[in-house]
């Protein structure tokens, strides 16, 4: 990572945000969503996934463009995983 | 670019004979954490795709056994998980500003939010298998349809979470180490990448608590506990 | 052969530069790695071809009278445990790849020697795991590890295997880890990726599968292990668990293994096919692209060995479709190298007689993989010994081939010295007769309908089997063969020249054996790769 360094604000600023999704996350989960709860949920988990990783590790300044292919690979791969074996599970039902 | 002088050359101490310059060997050191830390993600990947495929056949002993999380205790870990990211990339900070003290003071406080992440776990575990009796295996008891169902949610609350509470528990090891050569004077402006590389594992495992956490507590509106 | 020992002419390199046992046990020199590795693995494929040989052995009779039941179930397993994770995926990664990689690309090192060295040990250490497996009475659930059986149904040391494997399986993830990095930050100026030997591309292809799917495998053992121990009920039935579970994540890695252990294959076969046609590959472009895709699309079709296991017909449709796709890649390459060839100045070297086999041996190993990928056959030959011929075409005729060539190839280099290439030839011709007196019965024998894994027959099957049987004598010879004369070469070989065989290559302007650090400056790299239409006509040494 290139010597960009972050002030002091910037993270107390993501830090909020991610305790406020937190609790949004928490009190959302008393609402009876049915099958949407985790889908709610997993939406705010990616936001509190993406500021961390953006702004804690640092993501939206790295410079070097193959580090960025190299999560998005990885993400991708298991999205693989995910994806094709579902193929299996959602399709035993079929005739 | 050749070595073109043969003459003594200034160079970073911390500079390995391999490589041509620090910036070279740093962005290389952060390339490889980050290629370590898909190998991470595939390995949790793993465990993800055992929950999200048992969780489309047994969907209602999903519901179930998500009930009986202690959803408080996963809440207030959830935060505690948060500090004690902000600690870290505080720390962080402050080692490529050269602040030693800052440095060590943030890790240790990190460690301490590391260390309470674990005890409220310990505390989880205690409920789940002393009290409850809810460790899968013949000692499983469950009062309610879709016993053997749920046994396997238990099976993955604590597959996963166990093996989060491991990288945690490595973490806090990893953290005590560069606390310890940060409070020796090692790192500064001139060479911070431990540090760094650090953090980023430490980020990476509050991120898979980030996605354990509404998987394993929220899944249900109700709450008994 | 003569006798007397012939001095090398004594100039400092990174054979000769520090004495001892600690000077290897500690080093960091990526070279002296790679030859840790090849005593490691050597030993364990002799290991694997013990085990070998006492299958071969039961199947001379139809009746089961040489072992127990039981005892065939462990032999099959633990020969193809040690051949695959303590074989077949470090052999030419950690030994040709460990050596060259730097080199080829102009640098010092890899970009993490010390994780390089970690390397190593875990694989040691796996290693001991598994000859602990070994001697305390061995693993009988077949290299596939399948569930409910090795979870619920056996006392045999499953633990014990799935934990050699798994720690050989990160031995694995950090060569990945490093050959990636290595590769994207190491190179010297002007080695630009369209001027990287395929050699480097294979092993990129290869380091990009080891990290993305091995931690699948890590974590289904673990899973395996843990359902052992505690009970857990994932892929227990009786729970409501599904054993498929198990067989998709362990084949996520599995399938992609395969192309783990062949990539790195085809890239040595590139480096020998344009030395000894002394012309530049035919479609550098499409070679590397078709190594990549190769990587890419190995991962998306694995759930072709789960066609009759009771996966869904729609997902076998799917997945059928895709691995009929990974084919063209592949065939991509055996074009290209033919082509390569053509009109080309060819030398009969023992590399060259060993890429010659790769191609032809692989291209039929990849064919009959056509065949099984088609549903409907596949119904017929599945767990049959058809399947067991197919893929020992292309581990066997195919990756150890293009081993076996890589060695004779790089051997000046590694070495200082020139093995005897008479002999060489042989040993070649041994092993290519050997190979296919061995397993093409076993398509004959697979179609008829013999299974696999079963240690006593039908009758009918005998002579195909005794077939089969002399065959794998012939080829143990084979491979006994260069053990011998590479190692007679070591004190008694020709001092090899820095190019003994006029190739094109970083590797080849560097002395063999080459110094600590490769290269005494940095090279700057302003040409092509296989660049032999402007290097000169050399005189290939005998």
């Amino acid at each position: 990572m290139s010597a960009h360094i972050a002030t002091k604000k910037l993270y107390i600023t993501v830090w909020a945000s991610l305790i406020f999704l937190t609790a949004l996350t928490a009190a959302a989960s008393y609402l009876e969503l049915g099958p949407f709860n985790i889908v709610l949920a997993l939406v705010i988990a990616t936001c509190k996934m993406l500021l961390v990783a953006l702004f804690f590790m640092g993501i939206k300044y790295i410079s070097d463009k193959m580090t960025i292919v190299v999560i998005v690979a990885g993400l991708f791969w298991l999205f693989i995983l995910l994806a094709l074996s579902m193929t299996d599970y959602a399709s035993r039902g079929w005739v | 670019m050749s070595d073109s002088t043969p003459a003594v050359v200034e160079h970073n101490p911390d500079l390995r004979h391999h490589f041509a310059t620090m910036e070279q060997q740093t962005e290389t050191a952060v390339m490889g954490m980050w290629v370590f830390l898909i190998t991470e993600i595939m390995f949790f990947g793993g465990m993800f795709a055992g929950y999200v495929i048992y969780r489309h056949l047994y969907y209602s002993a999903w519901l179930e056994g998500s009930q009986r999380m202690d959803f408080w205790w996963g809440t207030i870990n959830t935060v505690v998980l948060l500090c004690s990211s902000l600690t870290m990339a505080l720390a962080v900070r402050a080692t490529q500003l050269g602040h030693r003290k800052s440095t060590v003071t943030l890790l240790i406080i990190t460690i301490l939010f590391g260390l309470a992440f674990l005890g409220i776990k310990g505390i989880e575990y205690w409920g789940h298998i002393v009290t409850e009796h809810q460790l899968p295996g013949p000692g499983f008891r469950f009062a309610g349809p879709n016993t053997s169902q749920v046994e396997i949610f238990f099976s993955f609350y604590f597959a996963m979470t166990g093996f989060h509470a491991l990288h945690m528990i490595i973490g806090v090891g990893l953290v005590s180490f560069i606390a310890y050569y940060a409070w020796k004077g090692r790192y500064g402006a001139h060479y911070y990448t431990p540090v760094e590389n650090t953090g980023l594992y430490w980020h990476f495992v509050d991120i898979v608590w980030i996605y354990l956490y509404p998987l394993f507590y929220l899944i249900s509106h109700i709450h008994r506990k | 052969m003569a006798s007397t020992p012939v001095a090398a002419p004594e100039r400092e390199n990174y054979l000769n530069n520090e004495y001892g046992i600690s000077s290897w046990l500690f080093t960091t020199d990526h070279k002296r790695i790679a030859l840790l590795y090849l005593v490691t693995i050597t030993f364990f494929f002799f290991i694997g071809g013990f085990f070998a040989l006492l299958i071969r052995l039961e199947l001379l009779t139809p009746e089961g009278d040489l072992v127990l039941a039981d005892t065939y179930n462990k032999l099959f397993t633990m020969h193809g445990q040690v051949m695959i994770f303590f074989f077949l995926i470090p052999a030419v990664p950690a030994v040709l790849g460990n050596f060259l990689i730097p080199i080829m690309i102009g640098a010092k090192d890899l970009a993490f020697p010390r994780i390089n060295l970690l390397s190593w040990y875990l694989l040691v250490i796996g290693g001991c795991f598994m000859t602990y497996t070994i001697l305390s009475g061995g693993v009988d659930t077949g290299w596939t590890f399948y569930t409910p059986l090795s979870t619920h149904f056996l006392d045999t040391h499953v633990i014990a295997a799935a934990l050699a494997i798994f720690i050989a399986g990160f031995s694995s993830i950090l060569t990945g880890l490093n050959f990636i990095v290595t590769i994207h930050r190491m190179r010297a100026p002007g080695m630009t990726w369209s001027r990287l030997p395929l050699f480097v591309w294979a092993n990129y292809a290869t380091a990009i599968i080891q990290v993305l799917g091995t931690p699948v495998l890590a974590i289904s053992l673990m899973l395996v292990a843990l359902e052992r121990v505690f009970h857990l009920g994932i892929f227990d039935p009786r729970l409501g668990g599904d054993p498929l579970l198990f067989q998709h994540l362990f084949w996520f890695y599995s399938h992609p293994a395969v192309y783990i252990m062949i990539l790195p294959g085809m890239g040595v076969i590139s480096e020998i096919v344009t030395c000894f046609s002394h012309k530049r590959i035919f479609g550098y472009q499409f070679m590397a692209l078709a190594l990549i895709a190769i990587a890419v699309l190995g991962f998306l079709v694995w759930a072709h060995h789960m066609f009759v296991a009771g996966i869904s017909l729609y997902a076998a449709l799917v997945f059928s479709l895709l691995s009929y796709f990974v084919a063209v890649p592949s065939a991509i390459k055996v074009f290209n190298w033919t082509a390569t060839m053509f009109k080309g100045s060819i030398t009969y070297s023992t590399p060259m007689l060993y890429a010659f086999g790769f191609i032809g041996l692989f291209t039929m190993g990849g064919m009959t993989g056509l065949f099984v990928a088609a549903l409907g056959i596949d119904v017929h030959v599945t767990d049959t010994y058809f399947v067991v011929a197919h893929f020992h075409y292309i581990m066997v005729g195919g990756m150890v081939m293009a081993y076996m060539g890589g060695l004779h190839f790089w051997w000046p280099k590694l070495s200082g010295r020139m093995y005897p290439e008479n002999w060489g030839r042989l040993a070649a011709l041994i092993i290519f007769i050997g190979f296919n007196l061995t397993f093409f019965p076993q398509f004959v024998l697979g179609w008829l309908g013999m299974p696999r894994r079963y240690w006593q027959y039908s009758p009918e099957f005998q002579v195909l089997n005794v077939l089969s049987t002399a065959g794998a004598t012939i080829l143990a010879v084979g491979y006994l063969l260069p053990m011998v004369y590479f190692l007679w070469s070591m004190r008694y070989g020709k001092p090899a020249s820095d190019n003994p065989w006029g190739a094109a290559g970083l590797e080849w302007m560097i002395s063999s054996p080459p110094t600590t650090f490769n290269f005494d400056q940095t090279p700057t790299v302003t040409w092509e790769a296989y660049n032999y239409d402007e290097l000169q006509e050399a005189p290939v040494e005998r």
